[in-house]
């Protein structure tokens, strides 16, 4: 049996949430190519050093917005997030001019469902 | 019981001693005349052992148990030796009878190998001197006068006789102290490399100087000289031969004894078959636990035990199908759901406590027993002359307290046949007086010991058999079995080789341990 792993691209747009000073998000990241990739639980492959969603908050606009947990940041308002440090991705999404961010993300799904159609 | 009624009933006990276990010693002798190995004739390979039926060994322990209040030391269980004592069955004497013709047979083929070398020796020794002495007697008159060198040279001979003496009496001048079945093989090389060198070397002598009488007295001297030489460097390649090349270890080999499993390795050099088994059997006596066929009943009966409860019925008619029925049984006995497993695993719970217990009862006994003396020094032994006693008699005054407790013990472990009443006696008054303590004179009789510990005459086997497929005197190889039988268990040794080990280096520069920091942050935004 083959094992195919479909991982497509989705835009999200994500409307930051003002909260006292801050502008808030919603969602938290790990990953960084100053990371440590093998202890990344949502990557695919252990050699990745890309940006991840670690915590969505309920209710927060990255839900709201679509954002789940796992996914891959690629892109957040045109720039790169493939090969950034923790800190510098920290930055690139905290920006206090900006109040919608527009992420590129890529996601596993359907890995299991494929799976099982095939095996039926 | 008070305590005065123990130490009347030990010492009285020790004083009919030979009366009771006289008795008891031919009831258990007649019971376990059987479980002796019947090793009678040396040329078979095969040895018939015969298991005791199980009842009498269970009607013996409850025969025991019931005179168990009688502090006797004595042999009030048998003990399967080498030597009988009382009773001669019709294969003991055959058995003596052959053991007479053998060590006539052996003894005779030592005393030979050791007659033939002495006299080669001798011979050896003087050939030198005669080689010089003989043209002074016999044709002096024609003989060139000798020089300043000669002379130098005679004191070169007499020097390198005295090495060569002096080497061969650290050498080859030891006490046998083993009968091997054949002979060394390397000695056997030298001897005839000597005798041949030696014979050329009086061939050549009679015919070039004794017929022609040769005058250069000289020439006749560093003839004698060379011959010194050459037997010198004969004494080095007899050390290389007979003790160097086996002290680098290449094999190890692995002892097992047959009855109870018990496994020592030792790391053995290029040896022929019948030296390695001298270096085992001088290593069993020293480091394996001494033989205790008492240890052993308990597997026997468990033994004859599992193949009584199946009988075999022919219901097909005669006909002697033996591998058919005994195929059955074992079919039979490994479908058969039986508790044998939860009876040894309690029982040896049982025993386990059993022991503890009687051995920290022991231990109490002991130390208590110990406080009642004192050491008396040089100051004190003037003023209180009345009471001082030596270690003999403080031995005996101790003793009856910790008696019962140190017999109960060794009853339980099963060790009373090794150790009697004098010989306690002798080991505690021992203890005393090189000032041990309670559990320094325990340590004898707690665990078993080396069977180097115990009586030399009893334990000590007097005879052994090597049995072997390949030569005795070829040299360990890897994979060679070899048994070494006596009368009650073989040890069993495999060979194997040392391994050829590649050794490999690298090199750690100290400046190249560098570390690096894993992280793993998560940032919430």
């Amino acid at each position: 049996s083959y094992l195919i792993s479909f991982s497509f691209q989705q835009r999200i747009e994500i409307h930051k949430l003002r909260q006292g000073d801050n502008l808030i998000l919603g969602f938290s990241i790990g990953g960084g190519i100053d990371q440590d990739p093998t202890q990344n639980p949502f990557s695919e492959d252990k050699t990745d050093k890309g940006i991840y969603v670690t915590r969505v908050t309920a209710g927060g606009p990255a839900e709201v917005a679509g954002l789940q947990i796992g996914d891959k940041i690629m892109q957040v308002n045109g720039w790169d997030m493939t090969m950034v440090t923790h800190d510098q991705a920290r930055k690139r999404l905290t920006k206090r001019n900006e109040e919608v961010v527009r992420l590129l993300v890529t996601r596993q799904s359907l890995q299991k469902a494929v799976q099982q159609s095939m095996m039926s | 019981m008070s305590a005065a009624m123990d130490t009347e009933s030990t010492y009285s006990g020790y004083s009919h001693y030979s009366g009771h276990s006289k008795k008891a010693h031919r009831q258990g002798r007649d019971r376990h005349k059987s479980p002796r190995s019947k090793d009678g004739s040396r040329s078979e390979k095969s040895v018939t052992i015969q298991t005791p039926p199980a009842e009498p060994l269970l009607g013996n322990d409850a025969s025991r148990a019931e005179e168990g209040q009688d502090d006797n030391w004595g042999e009030t269980t048998t003990a399967i030796t080498g030597t009988s004592e009382h009773s001669i069955s019709q294969e003991d004497i055959a058995r003596i009878s052959k053991d007479l013709e053998d060590s006539v047979g052996l003894d005779c083929k030592r005393y030979l190998g050791l007659t033939v070398a002495a006299v080669l020796g001798l011979l050896v020794f003087l050939t030198p001197i005669a080689f010089i002495l003989l043209p002074q007697i016999l044709w002096r008159d024609d003989l060139e006068p000798c020089g300043t060198v000669c002379e130098g040279v005679f004191i070169s001979v007499a020097f390198k006789l005295l090495i060569l003496l002096i080497g061969t009496w650290a050498l080859f001048f030891r006490q046998p102290k083993a009968d091997l079945p054949r002979v060394f093989v390397f000695r056997a090389l030298l001897l005839v490399l000597i005798f041949l060198f030696v014979f050329s070397y009086w061939l050549f002598y009679g015919v070039r100087i004794l017929d022609s009488k040769d005058t250069n007295y000289q020439g006749i001297v560093q003839y004698a000289v060379s011959l010194v030489d050459a037997l010198l460097f004969i004494h080095y390649l007899a050390i290389v031969l007979l003790e160097l090349r086996q002290l680098q270890p290449v094999f190890t080999v692995k002892v097992v004894r047959s009855t109870d499993g018990e496994s020592r390795y030792y790391s053995l050099g290029h040896l022929s078959i019948q030296r390695a088994a001298l270096v085992v059997l001088e290593n069993y006596y020293r480091d394996f636990t001494v033989y205790n066929p008492a240890l052993l009943t308990a597997s026997k009966s468990r033994a004859a035990k599992h193949m009584a409860g199946l009988k075999v019925y022919n219901v097909d008619g005669p006909g002697n199908n033996a591998l058919g029925q005994s195929r059955a049984m074992i079919a039979a006995a490994a479908r058969r759901r039986d508790s044998s497993h939860n009876e040894l695993y309690y029982e040896e719970a049982d025993h386990e406590r059993r022991v503890r217990k009687r051995r920290a009862r022991l231990v109490v006994a002991v130390e208590e027993a110990f406080t009642h003396i004192k050491r008396l020094q040089a100051e004190e032994q003037q003023k209180a002359p009345g009471e001082m006693m030596d270690p003999r008699e403080a031995a005996q005054a101790i003793f009856p307290s910790m008696a019962r407790a140190l017999q109960k013990y060794l009853r339980t472990t099963r060790q009373q046949q090794y150790h009697s009443m004098e010989s306690i006696l002798q080991h505690l008054s021992f203890c005393i007086t090189n000032n041990m303590t309670p559990k320094a004179f325990l340590e004898r009789y707690l665990n078993p010991g080396p069977t180097l510990q115990y009586d030399r005459d009893r334990w000590f086997s007097k005879q052994w058999t090597l049995v072997s497929e390949e030569a005795v005197t070829s040299g360990l190889q890897d994979g060679v079995v070899f048994v070494l039988k006596c009368l009650d268990f073989s040890l069993v040794v495999n060979v194997k080789k040392i391994p050829f080990i590649k050794l490999s280096e690298e090199f750690i520069d100290p400046k190249s341990h560098k570390f690096v920091l894993r992280l793993q942050s998560e940032t919430s935004v």
